[in-house]
């Protein structure tokens, strides 16, 4: 798309000159790509080493390990130390949901939820008067395995736009749920492998099965095991589950009618092969596009996103009542152009690190 | 039954990859839905409605009215497809009127069809924005797909047909024979499943036969057997089968599986004044340099395929033209039960009373021995590519749908072999879905100076279990770059790859196409830069 057609489709019935005091850009700043809190010296959601990290939440597009101090919720912290991304050298800080904490340099932090994963949250950076929200990865749809998205009001909001574009209206998950259980009345003897992230989706997943009434066990992969284990510490409830591993690899009929969860790059992989009639499935947001889904070889695509949809981000941006949207990465021109038709100042910063589908 | 079941099962079949899980499903909603429903569903996943509801354009100006042009843009771009685009980023109307239930398929379908026929315009407008208010976006996919015919959800006509014939349980053959004759909602074709009526009565219509097919022939076991008191052999000629169909002023051309090419062939169609049904192979009579008219090759031949309206110079340039094997019924008279010498005779009387511009014999060769089929199978690799082979029946062969066992053998001339490159490779589907089992391979040639590898073609596995998990194994172990689902290798592992024939192709990057590409023996042994360069193919072009 070039530059003119884009001008000339553009309206800015509200446009309006921003002036605030002090320029949130002096204090919040991009260094190498990654937001830099200046006066506290401190990274958001840094992807390489640094001295000081606040981090949103634990997916490994956010959180990665070798830093020396580590600021998160006490769920986020746990799930890091899960994967190995906090070692004895890292020294981590646990701060509850609005437990305000002097991060230095005059810049006050709290946490606000972001409605993503358990523990996922908003950073929010208070500095002479001022305030930012780095929102992380956020979504308003509900979600029974995490707290959900606070709005808090700012001067500066900080979002992702990974589904910004009008043909991304996430279908409520109990629909999508739905889907899967018509499959697997229609085709009883068939084993459902289904590809879920290890970390949130597979137990967003797996809590919406038991509440619309599924109660067969679920069969899962090794790699999902460990964030299981770590939501049920934390109260959540999946019923009964078991380890593929635990049985003979001849015995292939004990998964027929059956849900296996394995990560998404197992669905189609070899260790596929050891299920009778497999149907593979997905679970994702991109399901909804029927090439990407089919590109994925995935036949039973289960619309299920864990960030905010084209008409959640713009609500979302418009509830804060920022008067100034940064935009980090995804599908950063169409946002843009959408709010700066409703008056809202957006700029896209499209950082680097962040590319489409590395995010969780 | 509503609109939303029809649309499940569009969803369950296109994102489903093998085609017994298609048919199960497909029969499963076949056998719950009440007609009309039922009909109008088959028509739309066998190709069968013959209008459009609406036009393409009435709904992209709808998208225009109420979408900014900008952010639609972006979206049918990301998408890459304009009627998902619309079904997933829909905007409501502003006051929607709310609809207390999704109207039945066929409502749908009548609705559009009377406000068509009262060429009300507007009303069309109105109907189709207030069912896609009122639908989600698999409905309103399902409704666009359906309403400019362009659903294509990966189900042949032929895997259609076989879901038919198990639920009648009858032989698919029956379905094929039937299938031309009926039309939408295909009321007494569901009776006759259901076992509420007999069988529809097609005896009347004009219609598709299903046609007979050979085996290759076994160079080992079968021709010992062959004499010529009990075998007759002819040309098999690079053409397509066809069969032409005259009823009652009427004409049809059929493909072998049926599909009605008439369109592409007016020219042949026109000449049908007679009531009978012949089975030949269709082909172009162009003119020499002499000027005279002779059997053109299948590069002639191939400017007027899949043409919906051929021009007047081309049909002048490259006549259609009919060499005729068989006769399969006159006068309403079905000769299928009769022997081959039987129907020779019948159609030799035929086409004695035909203009032979259009239409001509299929020559009996004369032979006396093995031998003498051994050197017309020379002869036949000596035409130019004009000839596939020989045909060898049996002189007492009845007209059977399908390929039965020992009746038409075919004896292909050898098949030409190249030493071609694995360069990039992907997965099957169904029980190989995990196997990388489809594979593309090029040739070297040179381009801006340069050596590199140009693809030729592609071709599915042939090999044995074992072989396939040595090659899967092999890809897992040289993979270089991935392309959606296509796995680029290291240029290391040479093919042998054979094919009956080569075709220059501009869509295709070498310039070439091959017909029938399998891949004879994988060359574990041969280094890659071995392999065949790009002007051994050119020098088998047309051959
Ligand atoms: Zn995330």
């Amino acid at each position: 798309m070039n530059k003119t057609e884009r001008s000339t489709a553009t309206l800015r019935p509200f446009a309006r000159k921003l002036v605030m005091e002090p320029n949130p850009e002096d204090w919040m700043a991009v260094r190498d790509g990654q937001f830099y809190c200046v006066p506290a010296d401190c990274y958001v959601d840094p992807m390489t080493p640094v001295d000081r990290a606040v981090i949103t939440h634990g997916h490994a597009d956010h959180a990665r390990k070798g830093h020396g101090r580590v600021w998160a919720t006490p769920e986020t912290v746990d799930i890091m130390r899960t994967r190995y991304y906090i070692s004895d050298d890292t020294e981590a800080t646990k701060l509850r949901y609005h437990e305000r904490h002097d991060l230095g340099g005059g810049v006050t932090l709290w946490f606000a939820s972001a409605g993503h994963i358990l523990g996922s949250a908003q950073a929010v950076f208070e500095y002479q008067g001022q305030r930012i929200v780095a929102a992380g990865d956020f979504k308003r749809h509900a979600d029974p395995t995490c707290e959900p998205f606070e709005v808090v009001p700012c001067d500066v909001f900080i979002t992702e736009a990974t589904f910004a574009l009008p043909v991304f209206q996430h279908p409520p998950l109990e629909a999508e749920v739905e889907k899967l259980l018509r499959t697997m009345t229609t085709l009883p003897d068939a084993t459902i492998i289904l590809g879920v992230y290890a970390l949130g989706k597979c137990q967003r997943v797996m809590k919406t099965l038991r509440l619309a009434g599924y109660d067969k066990p679920f069969y899962m992969h090794g790699a999902l095991r460990r964030l299981t284990e770590l939501y049920e510490s934390y109260g959540q409830d999946f019923g009964e589950w078991r380890m593929v591993s635990d049985y003979d690899r001849k015995d292939k009929d004990r998964y027929r009618g059956h849900i296996v969860l394995c990560p998404p790059a197992q669905v189609n992989d070899r260790w596929s092969r050891r299920f009778a009639d497999p149907i593979p499935a997905a679970a994702s947001g991109w399901m909804q596009i029927r090439a990407r889904a089919r590109q994925k070889r995935v036949e039973l695509g289960m619309v299920c996103s864990d960030h905010a949809d084209w008409n959640d981000l713009i609500r979302t941006c418009r509830e804060t009542e920022a008067g100034m949207v940064w935009i980090t990465h995804g599908r950063v021109e169409a946002l843009e152009y959408a709010l700066e038709r409703e008056g809202i100042p957006a700029k896209g910063l499209h950082l680097i690190g962040m590319e489409e589908e590395a995010g969780e | 039954m509503s609109f939303a079941d029809f649309s499940d099962l569009l969803d369950d079949l296109y994102f489903t990859n093998s085609n017994l899980s298609k048919q199960a499903i497909f029969a499963d909603y076949l056998r719950r839905t009440p007609d009309p429903d039922r009909g109008w569903a088959l028509a739309a996943i066998g190709g069968t409605l013959s209008f459009d509801l609406f036009k393409r354009n009435l709904v992209k100006s709808l998208m225009e009215e109420r979408m900014d042009p900008y952010l639609f843009q972006l979206s049918r771009h990301y998408v890459g497809e304009m009627s998902e685009t619309v079904a997933l980023a829909w905007p409501q109307s502003p006051e929607p009127t709310r609809l207390n239930r999704l109207p039945d398929l066929h409502e749908v379908i009548e609705e559009f069809k009377a406000r068509d026929q009262g060429r009300d315009r507007a009303g069309i407008r109105d109907y189709l924005i207030r069912l896609l208010d009122n639908m989600s976006p698999p409905q309103r996919w399902a409704l666009l797909k359906l309403g400019t015919r362009g659903l294509r959800i990966g189900m042949s006509a032929r895997t259609v047909k076989k879901t038919l014939a198990e639920m009648a349980g009858v032989d698919v053959g029956v379905i094929e024979e039937l299938w031309h004759g009926l039309s939408p909602p295909y009321e007494a074709l569901f009776a006759w499943i259901d076992g509420a009526a007999d069988m529809p009565d097609i005896s009347n219509v004009l219609t598709y036969s299903p046609v007979m097919l050979s085996h290759p022939i076994d160079e080992e076991k079968d021709l010992d057997g062959l004499t010529p008191d009990t075998h007759a052999a002819e040309w098999k000629w690079d053409g397509i089968r066809v069969q032409v169909a005259g009823m009652n002023g009427e004409a049809r051309i059929y493909s072998r599986t049926g599909d009605d090419i008439s369109h592409s062939f007016p020219d042949l169609a026109a000449t049908v004044n007679w009531d009978a049904v012949i089975d030949g192979e269709l082909l172009v009579r162009p003119a020499n340099e002499s000027g005279e008219r002779e059997i053109g090759s299948f590069n002639d031949l191939q400017q007027r395929l899949g043409k919906k309206k051929p021009s007047a110079k081309l049909m002048r340039e490259k006549p259609a033209h009919l060499i005729a094997y068989d006769i399969i019924s006159e006068d309403g008279a079905s000769f299928r039960d009769s022997s081959l010498d039987e129907r020779r005779e019948r159609l030799e009387a035929f086409i004695a009373a035909r203009n032979p511009d259009y239409y001509s014999l299929s020559e009996r060769l004369d032979w006396s021995d093995v031998d003498d089929l051994r050197a017309l199978r020379e002869e036949a690799a000596a035409s130019e590519g004009l000839k596939e082979g020989l045909m060898i029946k049996r002189r007492d062969s009845v007209y059977v749908a399908g390929r039965p066992k020992h009746a038409w053998y075919k004896w292909k001339r050898e098949p030409f072999l190249l030493d071609a490159v694995l360069m990039y490779a992907q997965r099957g589907t169904g029980k190989r879905s995990s196997y990388y089992s489809d594979y593309t391979f090029g040739l070297w040639g040179e381009k801006d100076g340069e050596e590199l590898l140009l693809p030729i073609g592609k071709a599915y596995f042939g090999f044995t279990d074992e072989e396939l998990a040595q090659l899967d194994k092999w890809i897992r172990n040289h993979k270089v770059a991935r392309y959606g689902p296509v796995q680029e290798v290291d240029k290391e592992l040479v093919f042998e790859v054979a094919f009956d024939s080569a075709h220059t192709s501009p869509r295709h990057k070498s310039g070439y196409a091959l017909r029938f590409p399998r891949i004879s023996r994988i060359r574990w042994d041969k280094p890659a830069h071995e392999a065949d360069r790009i002007p051994a193919l050119e020098a088998l072009v047309g051959k």
